[in-house]
């Protein structure tokens, strides 16, 4: 028997993805876990493993495509014996006529906790062409049309058809886009559309042609932009704002990188770790939710998820937008464990190779603006968490101690609650916590 | 009296957008100086095509044995009783023509027109006699027209069309250097003949003159006979033409012609060297121009540029109340896109809701020469330059079996897809019958199909169509009997 490899899902939501390079060629063997191909979805570049061991009888898919559907056959392996020739033609010919059969919905339960509406899992198991059939039958589109507003990301029910009789054609979709897709993305139509942009016309209008350009949307744009409408809208957001006094975490940072042990290295000699007053903070967070256990929660209508760990998404620029890869059981990790693993989570995130589970999910987050020199500032919070940590500049203050006034290392700390989830109080506490922990920061050492 | 549209030229640009502007109810007028039907109906595509008819049959006739029927004796060639059913199907449509104006109750006015002025947002016409003789033969004149005088029309459109192109120092004479005016009526048939240019109506002469028995040489300047086909397409073709025994230069300059007592000699450049072809004519088929001289542009100040009148997307001139259409409007020099871009000028004027500008990027070409050529779209080049990732299918006539009955088993259909969308950028045929056949793929594109619905159509068997849905399956790695 051939063996089929498909198109994986690198989510439950993904329909999907580019197969951005084969890493073997057609007459090579592969054995299990040899790596074979990079697939590109928007947010990470995920390696495929061969899952068996067999000649590589046809690559299906050419490497550079775009916008393959999950699920989809991409290459096929001939096993011990079998003629791979032979078996690239049965393959072709099967591939043609029938059609993948619907998989199973895979990972359920990772990656995003939201509610995921019924439909929403059928439109992401590889169906042909998931908008235009689930979503648009009855509307009167060229098949192009369909095609294109799908790929897009548009929903057709938002454009208005040219063609004769009102039908929707190519040029109309690509006037769509032109206009920035003004129309719901089509992701979002699942259960939480967003209300559509206001008119964009109407924006352009006022400003003057030669005074501007318009630079298309790189997709994982889309993706944060619609992820943070969907939070903004959705979770009622409010702000608690405390002031810690830095000196002992400072002091302690300090310290605890002079005693590193020097290891050797290839490259010489270098301390075992370097902690960041980031990493210190990250545990900072993990213990207070772990001390505050009911705001380490998540909203969910039929009830609250009551979090065991707490797992921190950390926000870190990457060309183009930002992601948050997430350390699981923070409050577990020492600090140098939590340094390491930051270190590497941003080297990768900056070359888009995280995959899906290092980004998705997590139960609070830490978002530090601190090295621009921000005072405090409020975050927007990260479905399906119910906190958020925004980490102004540590900075010289004037501040009062034991009825003076001297001078001391504060850091503004703003964390957004979703009131759903984590009443004033309740946030108050978690932010008391937080605020004790870094100015009694041994605690971070247990 | 004051039309609402007055159109200058009955070509097939003109006399269908008459037709139109009456359906739509516009007080119509044509002005005509020649002939009804224009250069397509009187000295292009129809006669071209009775033609090509006759050499085809010459072909079948020749070949009889093949198909297992004797013929005995030699098949002769009358020329005048082929030159006559050629101006005999011309004069039929010619007057088919006469007959539509009438029954649409388009004025028809009789003379060369020139735009005088423009007064009260009306445009005057000034109609008088022809300032050079019509090519002959010529047609009857319809009965009813109007004659020489001033005419008032809010909207003038000028279908002028075009005439051949001269290249200095190689000016047709008629006699030696012909254009395809009389390559359309020789007086005898020529022995020998050199063909300049390899465009559709130079490669379409070739293959009659050579089914009739002359010696043929094609003279090309760009490195590919056809140039606007895909090159696959192109070099498929060539060969087949090679084969019947034409001679095909490519990347080759005529640089001087002389004129013998009754022959002519070219002098030929191609890489470097100078070589000296003699033979009995020679038809000069380097593309034609548009008719834009003593129509009173000057006057208005309507623009034109490369010998044509420049306009919008929707054949407006530069100058409020005039348009152009058709070859005189610029390339692609058909009738089909003469046609339609009048039709859209007047539904535009008409103001019918949903028009919109002519897609030229759907525009099938043509070529009637054995083995025939058609296409519409992108060229694999093309595609290539406009940045798409293209994905190829191929089907030779070989694999097909309606071809191989009709003994046309020479050929070849490619289609070029985006492999992003699945949108068909272009298809490309050779072989018989093809030119029937492009207008499926023509369909396809403006309904906008993707390869999915292709490949779901079922096709009639046995036929040659079956050939572009194997060609669809072949660029999915589908192809089912290959
Ligand atoms: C040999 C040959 C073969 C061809 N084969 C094909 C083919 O197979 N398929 C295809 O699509 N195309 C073919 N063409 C091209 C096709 O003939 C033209 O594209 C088409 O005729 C253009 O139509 P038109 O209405 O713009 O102009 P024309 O057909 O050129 O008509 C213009 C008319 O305007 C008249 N006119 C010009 N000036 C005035 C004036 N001042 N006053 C009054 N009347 C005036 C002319 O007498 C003429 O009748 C062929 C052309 C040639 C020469």
């Amino acid at each position: 028997m051939s063996i089929k490899i498909t198109m994986p899902a690198l989510s439950p939501t993904m329909e999907t993805g580019n197969l951005a390079k084969w890493l073997v060629k057609e007459g090579d063997s592969v054995r299990s876990g040899d790596v074979i191909a990079e697939i590109e979805t928007d947010k990470a570049t995920m390696e495929v493993e061969a899952a068996d061991e067999g000649v590589v009888a046809k690559l299906v898919v050419p490497a550079g495509s775009d916008n393959v559907k999950v699920n989809s056959l991409i290459a096929v392996l001939a096993e011990e014996g079998e003629d791979a020739a032979q078996v690239a033609k049965n393959a072709l010919a099967e591939n043609g006529s029938a059609a993948v059969p619907a998989p199973q919905q895979q990972q359920a339960g990772t990656g995003s906790a939201l509610p995921v509406p019924a439909g929403q899992n059928s439109a992401a198991a590889g169906e042909q062409n998931p908008v235009s059939a689930a979503k648009t039958a009855g509307i009167f589109a060229s098949p192009l049309a369909r095609r294109l507003a799908a790929q897009a990301g548009l929903n057709l029910t938002a454009i208005t058809g040219s063609g004769p009789r009102g039908r929707i054609i190519q040029r109309d979709v690509e006037a769509a886009k032109r206009a920035g897709g003004a129309a719901a993305a089509a992701g979002a139509a699942a259960g939480s559309a967003p209300a559509p942009a206001a008119d964009e016309s109407a924006i352009l209008a006022v400003f003057r042609p030669e005074d501007y350009k318009i630079v298309p949307h790189q997709p994982i744009r889309k993706v944060i932009a619609r992820r943070l409408v969907e939070s903004k809208q959705h979770i009622p957001h409010f702000y608690v704002t405390a002031d810690c006094n830095l000196d002992a975490l400072l002091k302690l940072r300090s310290d605890l990188n002079m005693a590193a042990p020097v290891i050797k290295k290839e490259e010489g000699s270098a301390p075992a770790y370097r902690l960041s007053v980031n990493d210190m903070i990250i545990k900072a967070v993990a213990v207070a939710l772990k001390r505050v256990p009911d705001a380490n929660v998540s909203w969910l209508d039929s009830g609250m998820i009551r979090h065991k760990h707490s797992d921190i998404g950390v926000a870190v620029a990457i060309p183009d937008g930002l992601i948050t890869p997430i350390i699981r059981q923070a409050e577990e990790k020492s600090l140098s464990a939590i340094s390491a693993e930051m270190k590497d989570l941003i080297k990768r995130a900056k070359q888009m190779k995280l995959k899906p589970e290092e980004y998705q999910g997590g139960t609070s987050s830490v978002s530090n603006m601190g090295m621009f020199g921000v005072k405090d500032f409020a975050a927007i919070i990260n479905p399906p968490q119910a906190t958020i940590f925004a980490i102004g500049a540590g900075e010289k203050r004037a501040t009062v101690k034991d009825g003076a006034v001297v001078s001391a290392d504060i850091m503004s700390v703003t964390l957004s609650a979703d009131h759903r989830a984590v009443d004033g109080a309740l946030a108050a506490e978690l932010v008391q916590c937080f605020k004790n922990i870094i100015e009694n920061p041994l605690a971070l050492l247990i | 009296m004051v039309y609402d549209i007055i159109i200058i030229g009955s070509g097939p640009g003109g006399y269908v957008t008459a037709i139109r502007a009456a359906q739509l109810g516009f007080k119509t007028a044509i002005i005509e100086r020649e002939h009804l039907g224009g250069i397509c109906l009187n000295w292009g595509c129809i006669p071209t095509k009775a033609l090509l008819r006759s050499a085809e049959i010459k072909h079948f006739c020749e070949n009889a044995k093949d198909y297992g029927l004797t013929l005995s004796g030699k098949v002769a060639v009358d020329n005048s009783a082929v030159i006559a059913r050629s101006r005999a199907v011309s004069a039929r449509l010619n007057a088919g023509v006469g007959y539509l104006m009438k029954k649409n109750k388009i004025d028809v006015i009789w003379g060369e027109a020139r735009l005088q002025g423009q007064k009260n947002g009306q445009t005057q016409i000034e109609v008088h006699k022809p300032l050079k003789p019509a090519y002959q033969p010529q047609h009857p004149v319809p009965k009813t027209v109007l004659g020489e005088g001033v005419y008032e029309a809010r909207h003038v459109i000028l279908a002028t069309g075009a005439r051949p192109r001269a290249l200095p120092g190689i000016e047709p004479d008629g006699k030696f250097i012909w254009t395809y005016f009389e390559a359309m009526v020789p007086p005898k048939l020529p022995k020998s003949l050199i063909i300049m240019g390899s465009g559709a109506i130079g490669v379409e002469f070739a293959s009659f003159y050579r089914d009739m028995g002359a010696e043929v040489t094609i003279i090309e300047l760009m490195p590919q006979i056809l140039p606007v086909e895909d090159s696959e397409i192109s070099a498929f073709a060539r060969k087949q033409l090679e084969r019947r025994g034409i001679r095909i230069m490519t990347s080759a300059k005529v640089i001087k012609v002389e004129k013998g007592a009754d022959s002519v000699t070219a002098h030929v450049e191609s890489s470097g060297k100078v070589e000296t072809i003699t033979a009995d004519r020679l038809i000069a088929a380097v593309g034609v121009q548009g008719n834009i001289e003593n129509l009173g542009l000057e006057a208005l100040g309507v623009k034109t540029g490369r010998g044509c009148i420049i306009t919008d997307e929707w054949s407006r001139t530069n100058i409020a109340g005039i348009y152009a259409i058709g070859d005189v409007a610029g390339a692609p020099m058909l009738a089909h896109k003469a046609e339609e871009e009048g039709v859209i000028c007047v539904e535009k004027l008409a103001d019918l809701p949903d028009i919109h500008p002519l897609d030229k990027s759907k525009i099938p070409g043509c070529t009637y020469c054995r083995p025939q050529i058609a296409s519409v779209g992108l060229t694999e080049k093309k595609a290539q330059e406009a940045g798409y990732d293209i994905r190829i299918g191929r089907y030779s006539f070989a694999a097909n079996g309606k071809a191989v009955a009709l003994g046309e088993d020479q050929g070849l259909v490619k289609v070029i897809f985006d492999n992003k969308t699945g949108r068909l950028l272009g298809a490309h045929m050779v072989g018989a019958e093809v030119t029937e056949l492009i207008q499926g793929f023509v369909v396809a594109m403006n309904l906008e199909t993707t390869e999915e619905e292709l490949m779901h159509t079922v096709f009639p068997h046995p036929t040659l169509s079956e050939m572009m849905k194997e060609s669809v399956l072949d660029a999915y790695g589908r192809v089912l009997n290959a």
